[in-house]
């Protein structure tokens, strides 16, 4: 069979500088999938734009042929004229890119957005493209058509945007769809709907599809074949079953390695031991106002999170999973005296096993002081966690200029100290943070937040802004750190995988409130509440023998309201929550 | 490339999974930001181009009584009007170097106009390091050594004469001391208190920041003219030139800051919102750390590329002012100053010279529209 696409021997570099896609070939056979798999800096985005001719304005085809066998006869892509591509883009090959915030035009209805797919490929007028997109909403999933044609992108959520934009690719049937990324910005249930979505759609149309991803979970559920890159070279390719089930090349193997699972053969895990708490949050709530749209209307309440009871083992790690919007990060900033809870609500920290608790809820200046070190954080994103004007002695050196502890001297030994804990070199200490990388700044931050010798650190998604093996390296770091400093952890993530290995107690939040919360061994041993089976479920796993069951994820992920009778909740009837085990608990009517 | 049984390829080339650690990715990025703005800067010629200039000029203003072969208020009574005279290097062919023919002026009675008839006969060759009128250099060493001049009783008006047979080029040199500092000072005050009110609105919020915003409001929705005419009227008139020209200065910053305020107010409430400054905050950072340690720099290079580009409006104003005969007055001498004698219609049309301090002006304020340009496409100097 004649391939679809044919990429062949593709170099493409920036400049005169060394290429940043070397020799890279591969075939894409229609109704196929290729997953394009690779870490930020592997060339894998650069390659799949090249495709379109939507490079950066720098960059170069140095060599190679990309040949296009579509429904409109063969064509050679890289020798087109730009009048010639045109009718290529949005008609035989589309594209859907990561952002979905971005990739919309804020200014314009969702409908003449897409029609304008139609409109511009000279197929059709307004009310024949309007007919065919509403069908094309509906297919994507849109409830209500009608009503998303006329709405603009702000007023719908990250995963119907991005539902609108695979709408926009599909609806002039393209040959080939190229998704970059396309569900790297989401949470994972709708990650997971997302995917179903696509592959349903590429099923009924037949078309090809290029899925660029960094996740080898999405490529076992989506790819027939696979192209795995690294530093812009092919390091293995070909059918996505062997390619999983026995890498045979390092880098595949170590990229398997390091993605992160859930556990397969979980077990009931015993209670954890209350008696030596370093924090304790108790009833603990924030409520947001939100002035009306008109003055006349009452101020909305906004409930950030209601009614939390954590407390955390010293040496231990509690780790809070939930999706953006479920309160998870309004928690930690409580627990760090940040913000305050509303009346009522308590946050103890105690320093030390013997010493007092400090009312973190109402501390006065001194108390404070004293607080800060002993809590610190690690922020979810490196690249802005450390300020570019200053060098890594002075950004590790602050806290302890800022509480005026040591001579100068001794704040470097000890900043020399703290790079070596977290496996950098002393020969770091004068560079610049912009000239890390991003594993290697994470590292940088762990190493400032441990300058002050604290007790507690709150992590607020310390990974998922770093690619999976250096995710694994940092988890890793993470747990020796614990390890030899008995540090206590307050873990923040949306990703319930992550948390598996280095968690000892897991609370899943939805909606401000902790639906279940448990070891997180009990958890997938016996998860209880349909948000939690669907957060199970939606994990994209890289076992091809484990495809995500979208029912189970369909079931969960919806609002409160469409949960089993047993779990629903809503504004004014909120359940408790319920011991069902030792050690268990979950928000449901007994 | 290898092929497996399966159909699969695999790359020959040895894989380090344990690519180091200690590496650096991106060494290019490892320097201060000034270096990596220099770096970048140093592409953009015209900016570059225009820097040089700017800096070659204010260098020169401790200077200007040394180039120029006149002091300001210099008289030549038997000049008036003279045009521009130009330097010369061959005379009837041969090569005398740098000289000029002396002027002869004659009424004419026709028109009443003052004639001027170069002597082609007698080349007068320039003289260099020469003794002229006594002036002090930077303002401060009293001396009479100019860097060129005419011998004996010829003169050299390179730019032609005033009407009162003033050197117009000398003029314009001196000129360049009032006008090109008015926009430094200026933007020094306006600079105090945009920073100071801007991040006092920014970093605090609530009801400062509204009444900051307010004044902001009124200041900027007053008419800038009128404004400026009023203010300038009320400078007493028995006051010397200096305490003028300063206090004309201070008017202009006094208008100018709302506008850095505002800039200085969005760019704190964005850099709130970066992690570096919450983690400085987390740790017990008191707000004047966090301010001047790590909001201040991140944002000190935005300001300086925005006052480049608001120093241009103050010379304009400077001028203006001037030109109304409302800023600065003879004996001080600006271009603006310089401009009003160009204010008849008549004169300019007689005598175009007169309107020559148009052009320093036309060309330092695009010098440093073209330099604050370079300055801010630069600033970000860790996009690529």
């Amino acid at each position: 069979m004649r391939p679809l696409l044919s990429v062949d021997n593709l170099s493409i570099g920036f400049g005169t500088g060394t290429p940043v896609v070397s020799n890279v070939s591969f075939e894409v056979q229609p109704g196929e999938t290729l997953a394009l798999v690779g870490e930020s800096g592997s060339g894998k985005t650069v390659t799949c734009r090249s495709v379109l001719r939507i490079l950066p304005r720098a960059a170069r085809i140095r060599s190679g042929t990309i040949r296009l066998n579509g429904s409109n006869g063969s064509k050679e892509l890289t020798s087109l004229s730009e009048r010639q591509m045109r009718n290529v883009r949005g008609n035989a090959i589309s594209m859907i890119f990561q952002e979905p915030m971005h990739s919309l035009s804020p200014l314009h209805r969702i409908g003449n957005q897409i029609s304008e797919v139609l409109w511009l490929h000279g197929r059709m007028r307004e009310p024949a493209a309007r007919k065919i997109v509403l069908e094309c909403f509906e297919r994507v999933g849109f409830p209500d058509p009608e009503r998303a044609y006329d709405s603009y992108p702000f007023e719908l959520s990250g995963g119907m945007r991005q539902r609108a934009m695979i709408a926009m690719a599909m609806v002039a049937k393209p040959d080939l769809l190229i998704a970059d990324e396309p569900t790297t910005a989401l949470d994972v249930t709708t990650q997971a709907q997302v995917l179903g979505l696509m592959k349903e759609l590429q099923r009924d149309t037949g078309m090809a599809m290029i899925l660029v991803t960094h996740d080898l979970g999405v490529v076992a559920n989506m790819a027939e074949q696979v192209v795995v890159m690294h530093k812009g070279r092919v390091m293995e390719a070909g059918p996505a079953e062997p390619l999983l089930r026995s890498p045979a090349h390092a880098y595949t193997q170590q990229l398997f390695d390091a993605a992160p699972a859930i556990p397969a053969h979980p077990q009931l895990a015993p209670e954890l031991p209350q008696d030596d708490l370093i924090l304790q949050m108790k009833s603990v709530s924030k409520t947001y106002s939100m002035r009306a749209g008109k003055s006349w209307q009452p101020e909305t309440k906004i409930h950030a999170c209601r009614g939390i009871d954590f407390s955390l083992q010293r040496g231990k790690t509690l780790a809070i999973v939930g999706e953006s919007g479920s309160g998870k990060t309004t928690a930690a900033r409580i627990a760090l005296g940040a913000e305050l809870p509303d009346e009522g609500g308590e946050v103890l920290f105690r320093a030390t096993p013997q010493s007092n608790p400090i009312a973190v809820h109402q501390m006065s200046r001194a108390a404070r002081t004293a607080f800060q070190r002993e809590a610190q954080m690690v922020f979810q994103d490196p690249y802005s966690s450390l300020s570019p004007r200053m060098r890594i002695l002075d950004a590790l050196c602050e806290p302890l200029e800022i509480h005026g502890i040591g001579s100068k001297s001794d704040r470097r030994d000890r900043a020399e100290k703290m790079l070596k804990l977290v496996g950098l070199g002393p020969d770091m200490l004068l560079r610049y943070p912009h000239a890390f990388s991003g594993g290697q700044r994470q590292r940088l931050s762990i190493a400032r937040s441990l300058m002050l010798d604290p007790s507690l650190i709150v992590c607020d998604e310390p990974t998922s802004a770093l690619d999976v093996s250096v995710q694994e390296q940092i988890l890793r770091l993470l747990e020796e750190i614990q390890e030899r400093e008995n540090l206590s952890y307050l873990f923040i993530s949306h990703d319930l995988a992550v948390v598996a290995r280095i968690a000892d107690e897991v609370a899943v939040m939805r909606a401000g409130l902790v639906v279940e919360q448990a070891p997180p061994d009990t958890l997938f041993y016996n998860p209880k509440h349909p948000y939690t089976k669907a957060l199970i479920a939606a994990q994209p796993e890289p076992d091809i023998d484990r495809p995500i069951d979208l029912k189970l994820v369909a079931s969960g992920a919806g609002s409160p309201s469409s949960w089993p009778e047993d779990f629903r909740f809503s504004d004014s009837m909120i359940p408790s929550l319920v011991q069902v085990e030792p050690g268990h608990k979950v928000r449901c009517h007994v | 490339m290898t092929q497996l049984p399966d159909g699969r390829y695999l790359d020959d080339a040895p894989f380090d999974a344990q690519a180091s650690l200690q590496q650096l990715e991106r060494r290019d990025l490892d320097a201060p930001n000034w270096v990596l703005i220099w770096r970048q800067f140093k592409t953009h010629k015209l900016g570059l181009i225009s820097g040089i200039f700017l800096l070659f000029s204010y260098l020169m203003l401790p200077f200007a009584g040394f180039i120029a072969p006149y002091t300001p208020n210099e008289r030549h009574p038997d000049h008036l009007y003279s045009p521009p005279q130009s330097v010369n290097w061959y005379h009837e062919g041969e090569f005398i170097g740098p000289f000029i023919y002396p002027m002869t002026s004659e009424a004419n009675l026709e028109t009443f106009q003052w004639e001027f008839v170069p002597d082609t006969d007698n080349p007068a060759a320039l003289e260099f390091f020469c003794e002229g009128k006594e002036y002090r250099l930077a303002g401060l060493i009293p001396t009479d050594t100019h860097l060129f001049c005419a011998p004996g009783d010829a003169t050299i008006f390179l730019w032609g004469s005033d009407r009162l047979g003033r050197d117009v080029f000398s003029r314009i040199l001196y000129g360049a001391q009032l006008s090109l500092t008015v926009g430094i000072i200026g933007i020094t005050v306006s600079f105090l208190l945009g920073i100071s009110f801007g991040s006092i609105a920014g970093y605090f919020g609530g009801r400062i920041d509204w009444c900051i915003n307010r004044v902001i409001e009124i200041l900027r929705s007053l008419p800038e003219l009128p404004l400026w005419l009023a203010l300038s009227a009320a400078v007493p008139s028995n006051w010397g030139p200096v305490a003028v020209f300063f206090i004309i200065s201070v008017i202009l910053g006094i208008l100018d800051w709302p506008g850095l305020a505002r800039s200085v107010r969005a760019k704190f409430l964005s850099l709130r919102e970066e992690d570096y400054v919450r983690a400085a905050e987390m740790m017990g950072a008191k707000p004047g750390r966090v301010i001047r340690k790590h909001m201040l720099p991140n944002f000190m290079s935005h300001l300086i590329a925005s006052a480049t580009l608001s120093i241009p409006a103050m010379i304009l104003g400077e001028t203006a002012l001037s030109f109304l005969g409302l800023g600065l007055r003879a004996p001080a001498v600006s271009w603006g100053v310089m401009l009003n004698d160009a204010q008849n219609l008549a004169s300019i049309e007689i005598y175009p010279w007169t309107a020559i301090p148009m052009l320093p002006i036309i060309i330092v304020v695009l010098a440093f529209n073209f330099l604050g340009d370079g300055l801010r496409d630069s600033l970000d100097p860790y996009q690529h």
